[in-house]
């Protein structure tokens, strides 16, 4: 197989500048958990954000994205905003959420951004839904939809891929296999390991992908796509990837040898990018700290920002549950 | 004007007039199409929508909630029906986890107005997973309003109702009510969904009730008129929200409370009535206020056994006289 090809160069740069811009934005915001600014759950993107920017970029600004609770790389890549998604883990009233949600929780539906689903596997049907009501209104729209590994052992992910099917349902599913659920590895939580094969049962067209590799996400993402705003019917994604940090900030990593993390991030999808890029004559060393000062600024200013932004008043607690019932 | 109809006929007007008048509208469930509903409700809709509108699902409640919830989210009215409460167990994480709760967590950007369609109830001798009552524990989340009509002509109004609002809908269907009949106005439509309704008016004690229940409430109030006693039933209707004021306002004019609930006593709707009772109008109180809700068993199959853990006209009554105490001993 040839490799895959290269975009023109301002739209390459763009998904480098994602990628760092993810990168530094999960490093910051661990530094902002050991603070105290952040709390709750706080799960890093770190070494798989090859997977959003090579999906995102290939949608559409309308096509509604459902993800998954280690969601910050797909809100930025979607063009959420450091600044929206910083003050939404702050607890802040101007973050994207309201400070309702916090890390698992980024909403935007101006952005077609559909969270931030916590419960493993939520997510899909209301994917499926979304795609649904695009079909049925006649709207050209893909619905993407982010699970992990560990959701294709949920009874939601086997539901949700026959219906789909039946249905022919414009979803494009990309399941970021980062090896462990939770804490337990692929091989002690699925029977069947080649996680694409079970989408191909309920005969959805399903493929694996290299997950660091983000010219091949984009690629595949690029088919993918394609073939379900033609009509065709649901894909599915298996893009092989790896966290590099923890799996929440509570997380001591018994359960993964070091050497393992250490193997997995000699492939950082960022200094393979990198790589390909100076080779192709696109990235030079200043254009790379230009764009990591930019990077840098965004987060730094992002984390002001949500230091400075106001909490919401107590008086609002009850706010929002409902909507309104004024006029009806 | 108005005919008699039964409570399937009221409600398979209320879907074919939703069907009808919003293009939105779909109809989503186990068996509504081509079976034409497991209670005959939706009985050749598939021919008069179409396969797009009217969808049979496979048996998946969860994904099928699910992408009613999504649907709902994304332009559509979707109409989910699940084909008893038990069965809704299996999409509780969609209900819950989704549908009640993405308003509130994404900030106020998303709702849901979904409406599901739940059969509930026991008396039919379908045993210990087609029977039970869990109106109770979906009236006890926040994020969704909770229907249960009792009457014909909230059969009918009440999904229109439901399709107005922003919001998920459950409404409950009471599996014995598909066959009993009512007087139907014939220009009856949409209800609304704020208030309890008094069904009938009396000055000795209050019945509070709703769903399948105020039939057998409406009963247990003919036989104590027998005896001169005048009981008042209130039907509830909407039970989450439920109307604090019409049912304190029942209670302060009688001063007695009867609660009948076919969920279980333990934590159930008819529970939460009785503490809201004993929080606002304690001191308008003649009398302790009593519960006749099913027993603490699951429905058994057998009917003299499903008769005895279920209320009865019978045993309303006698809980009514026992609210009367040495007045009628």
């Amino acid at each position: 197989m040839s490799p895959p090809a290269l975009p023109e160069p301002e739209v390459a740069l763009e998904w480098l500048r994602q990628m760092l811009l993810i990168r530094r934005f999960e490093e910051r915001s661990a530094q902002e958990y050991s603070r105290g600014k952040i709390r709750g759950f706080l799960h890093l993107y770190i070494g798989e954000e090859a997977c959003a920017a090579g999906v995102i970029g290939q949608l559409r600004g309308d096509d509604p994205i459902v993800s998954h609770y280690r969601e910050h790389g797909h809100a930025l890549a979607r063009g959420l905003g450091a600044r929206a998604i910083m003050a939404e883990m702050f607890g802040r009233e101007s973050g994207c959420s309201r400070g309702r949600g916090g890390s698992m929780h980024l909403f935007d539906a101006s952005r077609h951004f559909y969270g931030g689903n916590a419960i493993v596997g939520g997510g899909m049907p209301l994917a499926a839904g979304m795609a649904l009501a695009d079909q049925l209104q006649r709207r050209s729209r893909v619905t993407a939809c982010f699970i992990g590994d560990g959701a294709v052992a949920e009874g939601a992910f086997h539901e949700t891929m026959n219906l789909s099917s039946l249905w022919k349902l414009p979803v494009v599913f990309a399941c970021e296999n980062n090896l462990y659920a939770m804490g337990t590895a692929l091989s002690r939580h699925q029977a069947q390991p080649e996680l694409w094969q079970k989408a191909a049962a309920y005969r959805v067209r399903a493929e694996t992908v290299d997950g660091m590799d983000v010219l091949a996400v984009a690629e595949a993402a690029r088919r993918a796509v394609e073939y379900a705003r033609a009509g065709e019917g649901p894909y599915f994604l298996e893009l092989r990837t790896y966290r590099f940090r923890a799996h929440s900030m509570y997380d001591p990593e018994l359960y993964r040898d070091r050497r393992e993390v250490e193997e997995w991030k000699a492939r950082d999808p960022i200094a393979l990018f990198e790589a390909t890029l100076r080779e192709a004559g696109i990235l030079d060393e200043a254009k790379g700290q230009q764009l990591r000062a930019s990077v840098d600024a965004e987060v730094e200013d992002s984390v002001a920002f949500a230091d400075a932004a106001p909490l919401e008043p107590l008086s609002n607690l009850l706010e929002g549950v409902c909507a309104p019932r004024e006029g009806r | 004007m108005s005919k008699r109809v039964t409570f399937r006929e009221a409600f398979r007007l209320g879907l074919h007039e939703a069907l009808v008048s919003d293009p939105r509208v779909v109809l989503i469930g186990e068996d509504v199409g081509a079976y034409g509903g497991c209670y005959a409700v939706s009985k050749g809709f598939l021919s008069e929508f179409g396969p797009e509108r009217v969808r049979d699902t496979p048996l998946s409640e969860l994904a099928f909630v699910g992408i009613g919830i999504g649907a709902a989210m994304n332009g559509l009215r979707p109409i989910v029906e699940v084909m008893t409460v038990n069965f809704s167990l299996l999409a509780l994480d969609q209900i819950i986890n989704n549908a009640a709760t993405l308003r509130h967590m994404s900030g106020g950007q998303v709702g849901v107005p979904l409406v599901l369609r739940l059969a509930t109830g026991a008396g039919r001798q379908v045993a210990a997973q087609h029977s039970h009552s869990f109106e109770g524990l979906y009236a006890h989340v926040p994020g969704i309003r909770v229907l249960a009509p009792g009457t014909v002509e909230d059969a009918r109004g009440m999904l229109a109702s439901a399709l107005r609002e922003p919001d998920p809908v459950l409404i409950f269907e009471n599996a014995m009510l598909y066959a009993m009949e009512g007087e139907l106005a014939d220009d009856a439509g949409a209800v609304e969904l704020e208030h309890a309704r008094i069904r009938r008016p009396g000055r000795d004690l209050s019945l509070i009730t709703y769903g399948g229940s105020l039939h057998k409430a409406l009963a247990a109030a003919e036989d104590l008129a027998r005896e001169g006693l005048e009981a008042e039933v209130v039907d509830l209707r909407t039970l989450r929200p439920l109307d604090d004021e019409t049912i304190l306002g029942s209670v302060r004019r009688t001063r007695r409370a009867v609660i009948v609930d076919e969920g279980w006593r333990t934590g159930s709707l008819s529970a939460e009535v009785a503490a809201r009772i004993a929080e606002k109008a304690f001191f308008d109180l003649d009398a302790p206020v009593q519960r006749v809700c099913a027993e603490e068993v699951p429905i058994p199959y057998p009917k003299h056994l499903e008769d005895a853990a279920l209320p009865s006209p019978e045993r309303i009554a006698e809980a009514a006289r026992a609210t009367l105490g040495e007045r009628h001993g």
